[in-house]
């Protein structure tokens, strides 16, 4: 079983990197882009074919270390 | 007194901590961040600064869930002082010790100078070697000091007087010019509610002597060596 976990910054919280691509983004002269915010992506192999299981276990794995939940949302897709 | 500094893959300010907690008269050893439990004994753990784990993930995350790290909460726990410098500081609001945590300064710039700091208060086990209000020239170096925490935390920490240190012109004024990473506040050091828990960004270890400019940070070393009896 596969599962892609996204960890994106709470809106409001200050995302300094995301300005420095979006003004990279501006100065290469692509068009039409108001706003970037930078996240993580991580591809997880799970080793269980029971999805609450794996559902269990991801959630964990969020919120003990992918994500600080001070700043961050996850999000979990099982494929 | 009896110190601890936990060495984690990537450390790289344990010697500096070692050799100022020695010359303030604490014994002071190094500690695996795999083991299990703190040295008999220990009195004051210190996470030193730098890199831990690359700062993979996010800087401290991966320390922050080391297995020593359930010792040094257990110490914590029963009132043992911790101290955190720099990356040692992003380790502890990581592993939950200490509330909020640290962002990429607001500059974008890894920032490395020297940098004063008002004491907020001198009446902690970290401090009562300073005079309250005191500004002390130390040093900061770092990419993510930018101190970040919900609205109600940070009212929290100031309602407690939980702000140990904050970044300050040598006049011991609170300046925007002086607060080089954005942090909310200019909040440089915070403190647990019990006050025994410290975690800062700027580096008192490295100004310890007149050979190398200055030695405002000694008084740290200082008052946590005075808090303990001298053993005979």
């Amino acid at each position: 079983m596969k599962a892609r976990v996204t960890v994106t910054l709470k809106n409001g919280v200050l995302d300094p990197q995301g300005k420095a691509i979006e003004g990279a983004l501006k100065s290469l002269g692509v068009e039409g882009i108001d706003g970037v915010r930078q996240g993580k992506v991580f591809d997880i192999e799970l080793g269980t074919t029971d999805k609450a299981k794996a559902e269990a276990a991801l959630k964990a794995a969020c919120e003990k270390l992918l994500a600080n939940t001070v700043i961050e949302n996850y999000r979990v897709e099982i494929a | 007194m009896k110190s601890a500094v936990i060495v984690f893959p990537g450390s790289n300010r344990e010697g500096d901590v070692l050799r100022a907690l020695k010359s303030a008269g604490s014994q002071a050893e190094k500690v695996w961040h795999a083991e299990t439990e703190l040295p008999k004994g220990t009195d004051l753990v210190v996470l030193p600064g730098g890199f831990s784990y690359g700062d993979y993930l996010r800087c401290g995350a991966i320390a922050g869930r080391a297995t020593v790290m359930d010792a040094v909460r257990a110490h914590a726990a029963r009132g043992g002082l911790v101290l955190g410098i720099c990356n040692g500081f992003q380790i502890l609001c990581e592993s939950g010790l200490l509330p909020g945590i640290l962002m990429r300064n607001a500059n974008l710039k890894f920032i490395c100078h020297r940098q004063f700091l008002r004491v907020e208060r001198n009446d902690t086990a970290f401090t009562r070697a300073y005079a309250k209000g005191q500004a002390i020239d130390v040093c900061v170096a770092h990419g993510e000091g930018n101190y970040t925490a919900d609205e109600e935390t940070l009212k929290r920490l100031e309602g407690e007087g939980r702000v140990a240190f904050r970044y300050s012109d040598a006049q011991g004024h609170i300046t925007q010019d002086a607060n080089r990473n954005g942090s909310m506040n200019s909040i440089a050091g915070i403190y647990s509610e019990k006050l025994n828990v410290l975690g800062m960004m700027p580096h008192p270890e490295n100004l310890i002597e007149d050979l190398v400019g200055g030695t405002d940070g000694r008084g740290l070393f200082e008052s946590l060596v005075s808090s303990f009896p001298r053993a005979a």
